[in-house]
């Protein structure tokens, strides 16, 4: 049993207690836009926010998270896809396959509030998603997008 | 996008509300209209118009993030004269094809076909369905349909100031015969078709809400894990499942045919968790001590062999090669890779004595039912596949469907349940369909004035087509292993005229699975080509530019994509400090493409590719942005293969199981990419694969401009790149 707070709404989940939270996402809470990729943390397809930080959750088991800890899937990023990464990746057509764009935005989102003005070193650093189709130009271009919107406010 | 054309809506709603526990994941939208497209009658297979003017497009081929969809729609709205903000696109079943005599023709999306292999017929097909579309009109105003004129759905006849619209004329329209002379438009006229319009499929691709395969859920689902054997050939030896068979939620504990043990459970966390768990004993099969290094040795003996399947043949190769003024000869490698599709091979399968449901992401649909037709042991009108959303398919999902034939064959272990089997990262990994390895062994002859006489390529290695084709072997040769380096053809053909020419293939065939993976055969041939061809431009100490000019004359697309990319790239101008530039060219799936890379090798031996400046000559272009998206996203693909990608062998397995020991370009590796596309008409190629072919030569030249050292191998990782 373990309770967690996803996207603003508490969840009583029946579930072991080593069971990674990307699982319990997808399979107890029924949010699939938080995808399997590795299973070891390495690609970053699993990526939601806890507490604002992103965090992959494939290799995290639930029993490590509390009520108190503010979990927020791609589901839940904004209400009507209104985020500023959401609005810049319309707006650049940045998706390919898709598959890992959840992972991708909520990294971009997470860097974002951290950093509103990110240089290419710093998006280097921070977005180390993978994505097979490629779209990692149209990524940089729309998180520099979204800085710009985001600063003209 | 439309799925779940086979489910009884109600059972479909059910079932995704049971999945979410009351939130809604966005099914019913478009499942709605996938109803609504069922009982409109069809203008004809390509084409619905519902009452409130939405048009459907239905496409036979898959989207897979190459654009497609959107492409094919745009191409059907120009010829329709549809109003593009009510264009929506559905993927028929196999079964209904199959039903409808083949009505939609070949599902396969591979080969960089999504287009090229459609236009024709579909634009056809939205042609007549205007002008029945324009009949149905002129029928019901009693005026000729000359007088009356289409645009945006709408249907006007001047003369009598009348107008309606598509979706008030289109049931009359479904009754009319469909014309026999159907004329195409002019690309020079198009206004929907060639435009960068946004793709149709983005908006659920920001919010979690597209369905993919992994992540259909159905009412009384069970979830499945598998464990094949890492060993070709080999087999289960012992496992026991009493171990696990308590574990929570395990429902039960199978071996799947000789090579395999299966965990079905409630979820399929349970379902890995209980699997990993088990300790499998392998009889690892008669291929237990092949290893890279033996693989290596077996293609490095047909460098020399006797006997070779002959692809290419021009002039008398060894007299000119043997009164060459000079001679050099180089010997390349290009290892086993992977797909590395993000989402893991998966499928459901529900099975009962009457039929055969499966949901999955394929390439090739019919392949899928085919498979599925097969391992239920039902009669082909009993089974069919709907198509979800791919996450990437890269040739993976045309390959093989051995994940749908395990799906079905552990759904008739519990008849009437779905099961949906999920591929571990690492059984996905261990199981791919790979890249083929190859070995190339070139000589090239100089005359005096340093003219190439001569070129003499040996190709050794793992044919794609011997392991999952063989019945396109012809006597016994792989033609598609001599893809790019063919003496004509519109596919691939070589473009450099060199008198004496013998390219030939020695079939050496490792037990690990080969498979069509992005670019195929022409990523190593484009290598060891575009490679060389720069080898022998120093060799005569001849700018590798002009050296190639003067072998293209009679190629002259070849040549306009290479002089694009030069041009732009600055080519003999000097480049910034430490900059140094490489040049490769190209033709495969009908297309020509050249790359110009920027790269810097730091003094530690750390290559930094600042730029690559890419051109392209698909004929046609139906969406600009699109193109320039496929490019960057090749080059991503192709610098992968060149940095990082290496499948390795030891003691009868693949060492490899997952992202943290295949590495692949990130963000940090990716370069700026200029794309230059030169659409010459008249012609349509590929787009999807192309730009593949040149990003590691082109790449690969620039690394020996800037250090003087000639890698031979891929990936680079392996190589020292400090100065010579």
């Amino acid at each position: 049993m373990a309770r967690l707070n996803i996207n603003g709404k508490i969840h009583d989940v029946e579930v072991e207690p080593d069971t990674p939270l990307l699982w319990v996402l997808r399979e107890q809470v029924g949010l699939t836009g938080t995808k399997y990729g590795c299973g070891v943390a390495a690609c970053g397809a699993c990526s939601v926010h806890v507490d604002g930080v992103v965090t992959r959750t494939c290799t995290m088991p639930v029993s490590s998270f509390t009520a108190e800890q503010k979990i927020v899937t791609i589901e839940g990023l904004s209400p009507d896809v209104s985020h500023p990464i959401q609005k810049a990746w319309l707006d650049l057509d940045v998706p390919q396959c898709g598959y890992c764009q959840s992972g991708q935005i909520m990294a971009a989102a997470a860097l974002l509030a951290a950093n509103p003005n990110p240089s290419d070193a710093d998006i280097n650093a921070e977005m180390s998603n993978i994505c097979r189709c490629g779209t990692y130009n149209r990524i940089r271009a729309a998180i520099k997008q979204a800085a710009d919107t985001t600063k003209r406010g | 996008m439309t799925i779940a054309q086979n489910l009884s809506r109600r059972t479909f709603l059910a079932g995704s509300a049971a999945a979410t526990g009351g939130l809604s994941l966005g099914f019913h939208v478009p499942f709605a209209q996938a109803q609504d497209a069922a009982t409109t009658p069809e203008i004809n297979a390509w084409v619905v118009i519902k009452p409130d003017e939405t048009v459907v497009v239905r496409v036979a081929r898959v989207e897979m993030g190459q654009g497609t969809l959107t492409g094919l729609a745009q191409l059907v709205a120009e010829e329709l004269d549809a109003d593009w903000s009510k264009v929506t696109t559905e993927y028929p079943t196999p079964g209904q094809n199959v039903a409808r005599k083949r009505i939609w023709g070949d599902f396969q999306t591979a080969g960089s076909r999504g287009i090229r292999g459609s236009e024709d017929y579909m634009r056809k097909g939205a042609v007549a369905a205007r002008m029945m579309l324009v009949q149905a009109a002129a029928n019901e105003w009693k005026v000729p349909v000359g007088e009356i004129t289409t645009a945006k759905g709408v249907i006007t006849h001047k003369g009598s100031n009348r107008t309606t619209t598509y979706g008030k004329v289109a049931v009359a329209a479904s009754k009319l015969e469909a014309p026999k002379d159907v004329k195409l438009r002019d690309p020079k006229d198009w206004t929907i078709a060639g435009k960068s319009v946004k793709r149709l499929d983005t908006a659920e691709k920001l919010n979690g809400k597209q369905i993919y395969s992994i992540d259909l859920k159905l009412p009384g689902m069970l979830n499945a894990a598998i464990k094949e054997t890492p060993y070709p050939g080999g087999k289960v030896k012992s496992f026991d499942a009493a171990k696990i068979e308590k574990m929570p939620g395990v429902k039960k504990v199978m071996q799947l045919e000789d090579t395999a043990v299966v965990v079905v459970a409630d979820t399929w966390w349970r379902a890995k968790n209980a699997l990993d768990a088990l300790e499998i004993v392998w009889d690892e099969g008669p291929n237990a001590s092949v290893s890279s290094a033996s693989i290596a040795a077996m293609l490095k003996e047909g460098l020399d062999a006797k006997e070779a399947f002959v692809g290419n043949k021009a002039g008398d190769v060894d007299a000119a090669l043997a009164g060459a003024a000079k001679k050099i000869e180089a010997v390349y490698s290009y290892p086993y890779q992977h797909h590395m599709t993000m989402e893991p091979m998966n499928a459901t399968a529900q099975w009962t004595p009457e039929k055969c449901m499966v949901w999955t992401a394929t390439q090739n649909a019919e392949a899928a039912l085919a498979t599925a037709v097969e391992a239920a042991g039902l009669p082909l009108d009993k089974c069919d596949v709907t198509r979800l959303n791919l996450g990437g398919g890269f040739g993976r999902r045309s390959s093989s469907h051995d994940f749908v034939k395990q799906a079905v064959l552990i759904a008739k272990e519990m008849p009437g349940t779905p099961v949906k089997l999920i591929w571990s990262r690492e059984q996905d990994v261990l199981h791919g369909t790979f890249h083929p390895t190859t070995q190339c062994k070139l000589v090239g002859g100089l005359d005096e004035k340093g003219n190439v006489t001569a070129l003499r390529m040996r190709i050794s290695g793992q044919s794609i087509l011997a392991a999952l084709r063989p019945q396109a072997l012809v006597n016994g040769r792989d033609p598609a292993q001599f893809q790019g380096l063919n003496a004509e053809g519109p596919e691939g053909q070589f473009g450099y005229e060199i008198p004496n020419v013998l390219f030939d293939h020695a079939m050496r065939n490792p037990p690990f699975r080969p498979g069509f993976w992005r670019g195929v055969n022409n990523n190593q041939n484009a290598i060891y080509l575009e490679c060389f061809v720069d080898e022998m431009a120093h060799a005569a100490g001849q700018d590798p530019l002009e050296f190639r000019r003067k072998m293209m004359a009679k190629f002259p697309k070849h040549l306009a994509v290479l002089n694009t990319v030069a041009e732009k790239a600055g080519w003999g101008k000097p480049a910034a400090p430490g900059v140094y530039r490489g040049l490769a060219q190209h033709m495969g799936y009908g297309s020509y493409v050249a790359a110009c890379a920027e790269v810097s090798v730091s003094d530690a031996g750390e290559l930094k590719i600042h730029r690559i400046v890419a051109s392209t000559d698909c004929g046609h272009v139906v969406n600009p942005q699109q193109v320039a998206a496929q490019i960057e996203g090749s080059f991503a693909y192709g610098l992968s293969a060149l940095l990082f990608g290496e499948m390795t062998a030891k003691n009868g397995r693949m060492e490899q199981e997952n992202f943290d020991t295949y590495e692949v370009v990130r963000m940090e590796h990716m370069p700026a990419v200029e794309s230059y596309p030169i659409p010459s008409g008249g012609f349509w190629g590929g787009v999807g694969e192309p730009t593949i072919f040149v990003a590691a030569p082109a790449v690969l030249n620039a690394i020996f401009a800037a250090t003087g050292k000639r890698i031979r191998a891929v990936p680079l990782k392996n190589s020292d790149l400090r100065k010579a």
